[in-house]
């Protein structure tokens, strides 16, 4: 095991983990991965398949609970706040720390619908007035909104892959999230709605701290300004985009970001 | 260094090594034949020089273009990034030896015999000695990716640069002594500054090696030594 070098030292981290270890049953995923995320920079999650780096994603707002044979060791703190304390409510905890998947999945409902769900059982809005507020600040944030805005209450499925994208992207920002974590949100798109999700990724920057999981090198070069690789259930590197892409100081990186890996 | 799982780019970058070596070695090759010329008032080899520089120029335009395709194809990242910019940049200084070598072999038929034998006539195939090396020595370096041997090449130049303070104060004494040499002199002079500058050139060349193989810029020498008029 590795120590993660060129750990950068962030000084208001939205995000801590120290240590973080995940097990499958017997086998380990993480084996002890520390690192911060901040508020003002997008940090993007890459290495092969298999790295560990969705299972570390999905630690930050406790989707591995889900998992039955899943098991997290190590701390993991929102605003300092010990995130796998018995006292979190994990419902509040996933209304904070948003997350997008791979395949868009809106709610069979209408568009409207599946952008005030969350606001209305959150109890942020309960009005009519007050919901179309919300829905509408939220579409216009993900993008969206000039697109749907004449057609609201046709379902959400209907909309193109790009669009539904958007939509569970506008469906996060509804509830107020202060994190925003996706989970390679733009593999299942052609080019133009995949340019659409990073314009929309630089949009958001400095509002939500965002953290995405990406096999597309280019991609994490385009939209993040920190680069952690992951391989074999270790951070292997952490530092600055710029840096890692033309300079990085791990032969691991160095050969995975090349295409030498293997 | 682990070849790439798409072998396209590593034959893409092979022949991109491939040309800038035999760049290097015609541009070598050019100086030691321009300081021969020069030597044995050989009007022909000079002419060769000047006719062997359009390779030099051609293998120029194929690099960029090849790097440009590289660069659009296959995204280089990291090691292979510095390598294609470093690349695109040496080529650029490549040619313009290549330009200083030539620009001597064309004074070749402008100094006499007489003043073959001046002093600092013979001061200048040592210097343009130590140049070449300089330029050879950078493009190994470049070859074999050795950081040590660019950092060699950089701190070579103030002996180029030392050269060039001698040849440049024994010819202004000499004019003012001989002024009906003036002519001949001047051409010597700018003969013995293409050499100061070919050793300039070397010296960029080893400093892109160093950024290539290391990520880290050289940090800026100490030009204290520098030729004398600038």
């Amino acid at each position: 095991m590795t120590e993660p070098t060129n750990p950068l030292a962030i000084a208001n981290p939205k995000m801590s983990a120290r240590d973080v270890k995940v097990f499958y049953g017997a086998k380990q995923a993480i084996k002890g991965v520390s690192i911060d995320v901040d508020m003002d920079n997008v940090t993007a999650f890459i290495g092969p398949s298999g790295c560990g780096k969705s299972t570390f994603l999905r630690t930050l707002n406790r989707m591995n609970d889900t998992v039955a044979s899943a098991r997290v060791e190590g701390t993991i703190t929102l605003d300092g706040e010990d995130i796998y304390s018995p006292s979190m409510d994990v419902v509040q905890l996933r209304a904070r720390v948003g997350m997008v998947f791979q395949k868009p999945n809106p709610f069979p409902k209408s568009i409207y619908e599946n952008i005030a769900y969350g606001p209305r059982i959150h109890g942020l809005a309960h009005a009519k007035a007050d919901l179309d507020v919300v829905v509408e600040k939220s579409l216009r944030r993900a993008g969206l909104w000039d697109e749907v805005k004449d057609r609201l209450h046709d379902s959400g499925t209907a909309l193109s892959g790009g669009q539904q994208q958007r939509l569970c992207i506008g469906r996060a920002i509804a509830v107020e999230p202060e994190v925003i974590l996706m989970d390679e949100p733009c593999s299942a798109l052609d080019p133009i709605a995949t340019a659409k999700i990073e314009e929309l990724i630089h949009e958001l920057r400095g509002r939500y701290a965002i953290v995405i999981v990406t096999h597309n090198m280019q991609q994490a070069a385009r939209v993040s300004q920190r680069t952690a690789f992951f391989h074999l259930g270790d951070l292997v590197e952490y530092g600055v985009t710029g840096d890692i892409f033309t300079n990085p100081t791990q032969e691991r990186t160095k050969d995975y970001i090349t295409g030498r890996y293997g | 260094m682990a070849e790439h799982t798409i072998k396209a780019f590593d034959e893409d970058i092979d022949r991109l090594r491939g040309l800038i070596a035999e760049m290097g070695g015609r541009a070598e090759a050019a100086i030691e034949s321009a300081m021969t010329a020069l030597q044995r008032q050989d009007l022909a080899l000079a002419a060769q020089v000047v006719a062997d520089d359009k390779r030099i120029d051609a293998i120029e335009a194929e690099v960029e273009k090849l790097v440009i395709q590289v660069i659009a194809l296959r995204a280089p990242m990291a090691n292979d990034l510095r390598d294609v910019i470093a690349a695109l940049k040496i080529v650029g200084v490549v040619e313009r030896i290549g330009d200083y070598a030539k620009n001597i072999a064309k004074r070749v038929p402008q100094i006499t015999a007489n003043q073959r034998t001046l002093e600092p006539v013979s001061l200048l195939p040592s210097m343009a000695q130590v140049a070449s090396e300089m330029v050879h020595d950078a493009l190994n370096a470049f070859a074999a990716r050795d950081a040590d041997l660019a950092v060699a090449v950089v701190e070579r130049d103030t002996v180029v640069d030392d050269f060039y303070n001698s040849v440049f104060r024994t010819l202004v004494t000499y004019m003012v002594e001989n002024p009906k040499t003036i002519s001949e002199c001047a051409h010597l002079l700018f003969i013995a500054k293409n050499i100061e500058r070919i050793g300039d050139h070397a010296t960029n060349v080893a400093e892109m090696v160093y950024y290539a193989a290391t990520g880290q810029t050289l940090p800026d020498r100490d030009r204290g030594s520098a030729a004398a008029e600038e």
